[in-house]
């Protein structure tokens, strides 16, 4: 069915189109007056935590293998990766040079690297030999039980949470990153301000 | 939510595929409304190809010029397969610009192609909002009325779904109620001027919008300027006849 609108005769006259437009756009800017936010922020805040691009990373306290233990909340005003990983997964492996040498890089700058183990589906032994192979010097917290993995909504491996350092996730990566990926998330917030 | 489909070893990227559906289809319908307006129908899936292949190859160049550095140290990082590294901007002004340069090559005129274009770009926006749903973006603000969905550790206004049914309802206008002549490409104006009041009457429930100053949204202020955009586009374009020689891409 094809209707030929009253509508667009009012293309076709100066007046009425004038008026069909200044009518539209008033109708427009009362309804984006009307639902301005009040919040006064650059974006709407999201106070909660969820594992996702917008909102607080989901706090988590770990026993780090080879002794110690960290909380995330304890790195605010850092740039954070919070990688999720095993050592039996080929994916991980392949990227886990690329997280060593950003961490390196970065590292003087406010980059912080928590390689988070999914010990529940790994064996600490396999992920500290894993670790001394590839000479991994950033530190790994365990997750023996599955805590961190369920807090992040764990997916596949590996999965790669990129947090700003007022403690937001900007990036969620599933899959391996690539050197370059990584660089250029971590360089872009390091320049914002804390 | 279902950002992911776990087949096997393999994870497969739900948004992604809706995306891919989004465009098959939409190349569907551009290819239909082309036949009709007596374009060859195969010039426009090559349109459309091209101007996404570039679209992509540009995103992604882009992406790599801003963060030089890194990509010179590791220059294969081009051919990652990842959505993170592409600029849209890049990928919209690389994508558009092949488009017409292939549109030009082969004699397409602008306003008929645009045309063609139309009833796909409305039936893309569906997929689109699908896309939304599967993977949890382009979220609601927090409310409390039944038919809220819980998401991110809150209830929340379910836009996803309010984006399918806007898109749906633009597609069906855009197919039912088709405001200029074929080949003018007021229809394809059309399907913007909707899309655009759509997005700016959907943005009021969304809770991620980026606020300008007094407290304004962003994609609504786009959003209206685009509705007025194409408003004056339309009443220009309703002067001219269809077939008009300036009109060449």
């Amino acid at each position: 069915m094809r209707i030929k609108s009253g509508l667009s005769s009012i293309f076709e006259n100066s007046r009425r189109w004038f008026i069909f437009t200044l009518v539209i756009l008033a109708i427009g800017i009362g309804w984006a007056f009307a639902s301005r936010s009040t919040i006064n922020a650059t974006h709407i805040e999201m106070p909660q935590s969820s594992p996702k691009e917008g909102f607080t990373a989901p706090d988590f306290t770990s026993d780090l293998m080879g002794g110690g233990q960290v909380t995330l909340t304890a790195l605010r005003g850092k740039v954070v990766l919070v990688n999720l990983w095993a050592s039996w997964c080929p994916p991980c492996r392949a990227e886990m040079p690329a997280i060593e040498k950003a961490y390196r890089a970065f590292k003087p700058q406010g980059f912080e690297v928590l390689a988070v183990n999914a010990t529940n589906q790994d064996s600490e032994t396999a992920a500290t030999t894993f670790i001394k192979e590839l000479d991994l010097t950033f530190p790994i917290p365990l997750d023996p039980n599955g805590e961190v993995s369920t807090q992040y909504g764990l997916r596949g491996l590996p999965s790669s949470f990129i947090i700003d350092r007022k403690g937001i996730i900007r990036s969620v990566v599933v899959g391996p990153m690539s050197e370059a990926l990584l660089q250029s998330k971590v360089e872009e917030l390091l320049k914002e301000p804390q | 939510m279902l950002p992911y489909l776990s087949i096997g070893p393999l994870l497969l990227q739900t948004t992604g595929l809706a995306l891919l559906l989004g465009v098959w289809f939409g190349s569907w319908f551009a290819e239909k409304e082309a036949a009709r307006i007596k374009i060859k129908s195969d010039l426009v899936s090559n349109l459309i190809f091209i101007g996404l292949v570039s679209g992509l190859v540009g995103a992604r160049l882009t992406y790599a010029a801003t963060y030089i550095n890194a990509y010179l140290a590791n220059p294969l990082s081009l051919f990652e397969i990842n959505t993170h590294s592409l600029s849209p901007i890049g990928g919209l002004i690389f994508g558009t610009l092949a488009a017409f340069i292939y549109g030009q090559r082969q004699g397409l005129k602008l306003r008929p192609a645009l045309d063609a274009l139309a009833p796909g770009l409305a039936v893309f926006m569906i997929f689109l909002g699908l896309a939304h749903l599967l993977n949890g973006d382009a979220y609601g603000a927090t409310t409390r009325l039944p038919w809220a969905i819980l998401l991110a550790g809150d209830y929340r206004h379910p836009t996803q779904v309010y984006e399918i049914l806007l898109a749906t309802g633009v597609m069906l206008i855009a197919v039912y109620y088709q405001l200029g002549q074929r080949g003018n490409g007021i229809n394809f104006l059309w399907v913007v001027f909707l899309s655009a009041a759509a997005r700016v009457f959907l943005e009021a429930f969304r809770g991620d919008s980026m606020i300008l100053l007094g407290g304004f949204r962003a994609a609504q202020v786009i959003g209206l300027l685009v509705m007025a955009g194409s408003l004056i586009l339309m009443r220009t374009w309703a002067q001219l006849p269809a077939n008009a020689p300036e009109s060449k891409i």
